[in-house]
């Protein structure tokens, strides 16, 4: 079967490379083949000798990829010292190692298990997280590739054997086991076409092209005398670039990127290639352009980790004081005395830095993490997949984004074109609405229902023929005056058939007829191609076999309705080039007419016209303008009739460019390409939608309200890039134009910018200026880019603006830049899945991104940075108590409490109430978060956790512990506290204290969220009851076991109401000022969400009280969300 | 860096995942916990609820102050500084020396009572500048040895006062070691008033802590004598000076309970007190007090706690009073956009 299938391909014998007539096929002789063998060059190959002698001197490394951080063997030490690379870890680290010594004032095991467990566990996911890895190697690296043996036949082998010099043979549907350079395909003329979707993210097909020298070679046996030297450029990550040269015999040959077959990438349409290694494994290509792993801190965890510095500073301060210590231990080693006490002072005051801390938010990213992966708001149906937060610890930077960079094919778009509507002979056709129109227009009438509706209608019966249209894959077009053949009642028949025609003739498209169904698959170099190929089917044209020569066609006759099949003579093909804007196509038809057919960029048509050609050009002109605006690409078609004789001086000229061999030679040939396309008669024009994703304009118009600056990288060729960017620009201008209407003077502009032109705005000092200048454009694009720039632009952007950055993407080629970025989103598509596996964040599509970060991203970020202000708090309330306490035993490391109150401070009776806090809290509720986009800026300001903010709630804590320490002794001391004339000795004040710290704590927690559930009641309230459970049953231990605790609260306390009213009095005290501060922010300086949630009760209860105030407290409302954006300030 | 090698594999997978029927689909299952839809009460600091929070404190507040206050008015207290006095007048300059030598340390002292002062009358001594918190301090004790005879040896935590010429102290540590021993004997109209000095120390100690059949051994024999010396025929758990002792103040300034005097004392009634000034807080120039108090159903005298409610209360009516005001005058809607601040700055710092 399969051999049949090989000869079946030989026999089609297609010379494809004259349908490419020239440019495509022109190897780039840009590169500086002069400086093979010098250094960057060395790389010599032994074509189909891996065992020659000189090849096994040179010791390239075999193709074994490893992908993973750690071995077997080295994981341990090497994980560990990750570990403690952070300096919370070592820190801990170090106290945990002191608490051994008998200086602890407290119990070892305290200290020691949370470390345990934090490390274990963050271990343990390194460790499942590498063996995935080493998974994916272990699969790559085992899979098979035919390798010419010694023995004259190909025979499997493991891709991780291969070496380099040897000859492989790779299938349809395979991929390149390493970087190859090609010989021969089952093409006569050896070329290949390949898919990169891996490594650009561009679905289309790519042509390579062998050497003369090699493309003959289809036989297994001509293999045998095949032996070839090349030598070509060190491995580097520019996938682009290629330089070599293959020596056959003595022939010198020159290679390019034309020949080089890439690792990852795909053999398409193509049955079989041979090709020789020339990079293998990590020298190839694509794995020079990963970028190693760089371990991800997030911002806020940075920030309590100065922080921690600042506290331990403080620690060396207070007690590194050896007169201070001296009555301490040993009087006679002061010094030595003095550094014991500073470890006994360090363990002490770990209470302000609890390692519990770290504990916690590790459980509630977790938590957070599962609620994201639950939310059914971004699960999507059509690939069955929920969204999935793939690391934890970046959730609340998604609160945060600023910039995001977001690749363009497979993200913005669903790299669909779709044949939408057209222009034939000044009338305009087709009714199907693009998403940048239906935005649009639901913006325009704020989303109310009936507009929705009526753009339902407006898109015709889509509802009833989505399987009809839907089922045709780059074709949305819908108008009953040319569907179904009623074309041809149309007063301009004849030109719209034309126009049909030159979509059916004029391209490169390869037609793939399905044998068994009769179905026709088009491989085009681009998807809009394909989508005039088919929007020609569907009319009266369909396109089915192309030979070297001719292109056939069955055509729908007019008259009879039946379909006749014509074959059309191919002259010439007059490739498209961004230079040049436009193709053509010169053909002959069974008539013997001569036609020149052309389709192009409408800059450089209309100037073709000729005098009697432009009939329709005002209306077309006028159509072209408003398919731009909605976002369409627009192509001009046009024709012209070409005399016998005017064409064969023509086609002379046109022979001698190509065969010329200077340096101008391109030039040349569009010098003369130039001379016959001119005096066109206009038909028309196409107008095609680039699909975006579902959902996408709105997104982007609601991230763009939000304040994040969006940049689009892709690989993408510029006018694609553009094209895409104005739609997507439309949708932020738009956007912007409602927001910054005060400061319209700022014209928004886009920066576009290439690849060639991005290498050198990334070098050196022109970093910056580029930088500067992107800053000020409201939006950049950067088209042509490889994966590397995406990761260096990446790279540049986070340095440069200091702020997070997203970068989203689906492909292979995104990877570097999803690493490169503070949070990498993948999108779970087609593409395979590798940039979900370097993703932190897997989304299913674009749109979810905007409720990944508005909602969750709000809340998280506002849940971790009032988690930890508060967790400062509550230890800075805890732990200067002891300080207080200490200043008042001289400084002895005495602590206020039992141990086990100590211990159970972080674990019992405050943790649960801060996970609550962390998991749960919402000040806005999601609608209202996805309704007011701005409140996202709470999050880029970072306001939330302002060093104002962290040091207010630090104070609070401090003074708290103030109020706590001193209202309680000095309410209980030195009197009797109880009727019985018993006085309170240290026990009883260390229960007084920490059961005013314990009500303090959860309290003020009470006050200072938003959202209260049952789970919350119960924590709170549940801590507190607790605690004096604890006491109750910690109390009736023997003696031995509870120490000072000994029935301390059923004997001692509970009976004296003094101590009952002293923690009354500390508690509502210590609350005061934070309630106080809370009332007065709220009403004079209110935040963001203190209005959203105002606004929100005032119009519930203005709704309770009459249904017409709805309406009115709605106006209002909306009147206030307009004034928003044009006060300034207070 | 999953990057590449995962590449091929994946690819595929994708697709026939997608094209696969949806037997298990991966649909989160709803439900108002994963949703975050909980029913939750969102409360608003409204002016309403502010004001109405700050007058229910004061209205709490200010009766609970008014009543300590009330009750620590009532309560008599006679507090009687001695440690400088009743060392005689020329050896003031040395008191270290007087308080180490053998001399009569008798001291007679005499106080008037104010107020007529109901039974009991309990008696405490105070002492100021005691370090009883600090860390060598409070460690300086066998919980097991107070506890069992058996454990008699385990005086590891009591070094340097664990043992004296080889045997063990019983009780050892430094907090035994400087048990408090001045003594008081009190007399009205030459009428000796008894002071109980039974029931002075919180049961669970007795019980729990101090053992019946432990009794002191080997205290105070080493050279340098910190303070009192027991009686090596009565267990510890009856000890109770030492019991009330050994509970560690909590601040440097403490009172313990000394005895009760079980008659009401009258106004102007002179009492006079017979002390031995034996303890030594001379060395770190620690106070002595002798105080004598009733109690009020909150404890001894202290007016804190009743000014603090007071205070706490009429701050937190001032400011339901000023919040009020300011609403009055100035109303004003809290959804109030014009105070939002970033808008001025959209590029940010």
């Amino acid at each position: 079967m399969k051999g049949m299938e090989m000869r079946g391909g030989r026999k089609r014998s297609i010379r494809l490379s004259n349908v490419y007539s020239f440019s495509c096929f022109r190897s780039s002789s840009g590169g500086n083949h002069s400086q093979i063998g010098q250094k960057g060059y060395s790389r010599v190959v032994y074509c189909n000798e891996p065992d020659h002698p000189d090849a096994k001197r040179l010791n390239y490394k075999g193709n074994y990829v490893s992908t993973t951080k750690y071995t077997a063997l080295n994981f341990i030490p090497k994980a560990l010292f990750e570990q403690f690379r952070r300096v919370a870890n070592l820190y801990f680290l170090v106290v945990a190692c002191v608490s051994f010594s008998p200086l602890a004032p407290y119990t070892a095991i305290s200290i020691v298990v949370p470390l345990v467990v934090v490390i274990g566990a963050t271990m343990g996911k390194e460790a499942v997280e590498d063996w995935r890895r080493k998974k994916q190697d272990i699969e790559a690296n085992n899979r098979m590739v035919k390798v010419y043996g010694g023995d004259q036949t190909f025979h499997d082998t493991k891709w991780k054997k291969l070496r380099v010099g040897d000859l492989v043979k790779v299938e349809k549907d395979e991929y390149f086991p390493a970087d190859l350079v090609l010989l021969s395909s089952c093409y006569d003329d050896g070329i290949c076409y390949v898919e990169t979707t891996n490594l650009d993210g561009e679905t289309n097909l790519k042509v390579k092209q062998p050497l003369e020298a090699t493309y003959s070679m289809h036989d297994e046996n001509s293999f045998q005398q095949f032996k070839a030297l090349i030598k070509c450029e060190d491995p580097n990550e520019n996938l682009y670039s290629f330089i070599g040269t293959l020596y056959h015999g003595d022939t010198p040959y020159p290679l390019s990127p034309q020949q080089l077959l890439l690792r990852d990438s795909k053999l398409r349409n193509t049955d079989f290639v041979y090709g020789v290694v020339v990079y293998t494994g990590h020298d190839t290509k694509v794995m020079q352009n990963a970028v190693d792993l760089l371990p991800r801190g997030a911002e806020l965890r940075g920030k309590w980790i100065r922080y921690k510095d600042i506290r331990g500073g403080m620690l060396v301060r207070w007690y590194l004081r050896p007169d201070a210590t001296t009555v301490f231990f040993d009087p006679r080693r002061p010094y030595l005395a003095a550094f014991c006490h500073f470890l006994t002072a360090l363990m002490l005051y770990g209470y302000l830095i609890p390692i519990s801390l770290y504990v916690s938010i590790e459980i509630v990213k977790v938590l957070q993490s599962i609620f994201i992966n639950q939310d059914p708001n971004m699960y999507y149906e059509e690939t069955d997949r929920p969204a999935r937060a793939r690391t934890s610890n970046l959730n609340e930077e998604l609160g945060q984004v600023y910039t995001i960079l977001s690749d363009k094919t497979g993200t913005l778009t669903s790299n669909s074109m779709e044949f939408v509507k057209c222009t034939i002979a000044g009338t305009a056709y087709g009714h199907g609405v693009t998403e940048v129109e239906s935005a649009m227009a639901r913006r325009r009438n704020g989303g109310s229902l009936e507009i929705e509706d009526q753009l339902s209608n407006l898109t015709g019966d889509k509802g009833d023929g989505v399987d009809l249209t839907k089922s045709i894959k780059g074709f949305n077009f819908l108008d009953e005056r040319i569907m179904n053949g009623n074309w041809v009642k149309e007063p301009h028949s004849d030109v719209i058939r034309l126009f049909f025609f030159i979509l059916a003739t004029c391209h490169t498209v390869i037609p793939e007829v399905d044998k068994e169904s009769g179905d026709i698959h088009y491989e085009a170099e681009s998807p809009d191609e394909a989508a005039f190929v088919v929007a020609a089917r569907e009319i009266a044209f369909e396109f089915y076999e192309r030979t070297q020569s001719s292109i056939s066609l069955n055509e729908l006759d007019p008259e009879t309705g039946a379909k006749i099949g014509r074959q059309y003579q191919l002259l010439n093909v007059l490739e498209f080039s961004s230079s040049r804007k436009r193709m053509s196509v010169i053909v002959r038809n069974e008539e013997g007419q001569l036609l020149l057919l052309c389709k192009g960029a409408d800059s450089v048509m209309f100037e073709r016209l000729s005098e009697h050609g432009r009939i329709f050009e005002d209306e077309t002109k006028d159509h072209i303008k408003k398919y731009a605006e909605e976002g369409l690409r627009t192509l001009v078609v046009a024709y012209r009739e070409l005399g016998e004789e005017e064409y064969n001086t023509w086609q002379e000229e046109f022979v001698n460019a190509k065969i010329s061999v200077t340096a101008d030679r391109d030039s040349l040939v569009d010098a003369v390409a130039d001379k016959i396309e001119s005096d066109f008669i206009l038909l028309g024009a196409t107008a095609i939608e680039d699909k975006l994703q579902e959902g996408v304009p709105e997104c982007i118009n609601n991230l763009a309200l939000a304040g994040i600056r969006i940049w689009v990288l892709t690989g993408d060729k510029l006018e694609t890039a553009i094209n895409i960017g104005e739609s997507v620009m439309k949708q932020i201008e738009a956007g912007k134009s409602q927001v910054v209407s005060a400061k319209a003077s700022s014209v928004e502009s886009a920066l576009i910018i290439d690849g060639k032109s991005l290498t050198y705005a990334l070098d050196g000092d022109m970093e910056k200026m580029f930088l500067e200048l992107a800053n000020d454009c409201a939006s950049v694009i950067c088209c042509r880019s490889s994966p590397k720039q995406k990761a260096l632009v990446t790279r540049l952007v986070k340095a440069g603006t200091g702020k997070t950055t997203l970068a989203i993407g689906d492909g292979a080629n995104d990877v570097g830049m999803l690493q490169e970025a503070d949070i990498g989103v993948g999108i779970s598509g087609v593409e395979g899945m590798q940039a979900v596996m370097a993703s932190d964040f897997a989304i299913a599509q674009f749109r979810f991104l905007e409720r990944l970060l508005l909602v969750h991203g709000h809340w998280c970020y506002r849940r971790i940075s009032m988690m930890i202000c508060y967790f400062f708090y509550k230890n800075m309330t805890f732990g200067f108590t002891l300080f207080w306490f200490e200043a008042h035993a001289s400084f002895s490391g005495q602590p206020a409490y039992n141990d086990w109150y100590m211990s159970f401070y972080n674990v019992f009776f405050t943790s649960l109430p801060v996970i609550a806090l962390g998991v749960f809290d919402q000040d806005v509720s999601a609608r209202l978060c996805l309704k007011y986009p701005q409140l996202h800026q709470e999050g880029t300001h970072n306001i939330l956790f302002s060093w104002r903010r962290i040091l207010g709630w630090m104070l609070n804590g401090v003074s708290s512990s103030i109020i706590i320490f001193y209202f309680v002794t000095t309410s209980t001391f030195p009197q009797s506290f109880r009727e019985d004339g018993r006085v309170a000795a240290y026990e009883a004040l260390g229960v007084a204290m920490y059961t005013s710290v314990v009500w303090t704590v959860n309290c003020q927690m009470a006050v200072s969220i938003n959202y209260f559930t049952w789970i919350q009641h119960v924590f709170i309230w549940g801590s507190i009851v607790l605690w004096y459970l604890f006491l109750l049953i910690y109390g009736s231990l023997p003696p031995l076991l509870s120490t000072t605790a000994y029935k301390v609260l059923v004997e001692a306390c509970a009976p004296s109401p003094l101590y009952w009213f002293s923690t009354l009095l500390a508690v509502i005290s210590t609350l005061l000022p934070y309630f106080s501060y809370k009332a007065l922010q709220i009403s004079f300086f209110p935040m963001y969400h203190d209005m959203i949630n105002r606004m929100q009760l005032e119009a519930s209860a203005a709704s309770h009280s009459s249904v017409s105030a709805t309406a009115r407290v709605e106006d209002r409302i909306r009147q206030l969300k307009d004034r928003l954006w044009h006060h300034s300030e207070p | 860096m999953s990057s590449n090698a995962a590449a091929s594999s994946s690819g595929g997978a994708g697709s026939a995942d997608s094209a696969a029927p949806r037997r298990n689909s991966k649909r989160p299952k709803y439900s108002r916990f994963t949703q975050q839809e909980l029913p939750a009460c969102k409360p608003i600091l409204t002016p309403q609820w502010v004001i109405s929070a700050f007058i229910l404190v004061s209205v709490i507040f200010i009766p609970i102050g008014v009543a300590s206050l009330l009750a620590s008015r009532d309560v008599v207290e006679i507090v009687d500084r001695y440690e400088t006095e009743c060392i005689p007048e020329p050896l003031r300059g040395d008191k270290v020396g007087f308080i180490q030598s053998a001399a009569n340390k008798t001291c007679e002292r005499k106080i008037t009572v104010p107020k007529r002062m109901k039974s009991p009358i309990y008696v405490y001594y105070q002492l100021d500048n005691f370090y009883q918190n600090h860390r060598r301090y409070v460690k300086s004790r066998s919980d097991a040895q107070l506890k069992s005879p058996k454990e008699e040896n385990e005086t590891k935590p009591c070094d340097p006062e664990g043992t004296s010429g080889g045997k063990p102290i019983v009780p050892c540590g430094l907090i035994a070691w400087s048990l408090f021993n001045d003594t008081y004997s009190f007399s009205r109209n030459n009428q000796q008033l008894v002071v109980n000095k039974k029931d002075i120390s919180w049961k669970s100690d007795r019980d729990g802590k101090f053992g019946k059949k432990v009794f002191p051994k080997n205290f105070q024999k080493g050279g340098l004598i910190g303070g009192g010396i027991l009686d090596e025929s009565i267990p510890l758990n009856e000890q109770e000076d030492l019991i009330v002792w050994m509970r560690t103040a909590a601040l440097p300034t403490f009172r313990k309970l000394y005895g009760r005097i079980e008659v009401d004392l009258q106004p102007n009634d002179i009492i006079h007190i017979t002390l031995k000034n034996n303890y030594n807080t001379y060395s770190f120039g620690g106070k002595k007090k002798l105080v004598l108090s009733t109690t009020s159903w909150l404890g001894g005298k202290n007016d804190f706690l009743g000014i603090a409610y007071l205070t706490v209360g009429g701050l937190c009516l001032f400011l339901a009073l000023s919040f009020t005001i300011i609403y009055l005058v100035k109303p004003r809607k809290l959804g109030d956009p014009s105070y939002l601040s970033w808008n001025k700055n959209p590029a940010g710092h």
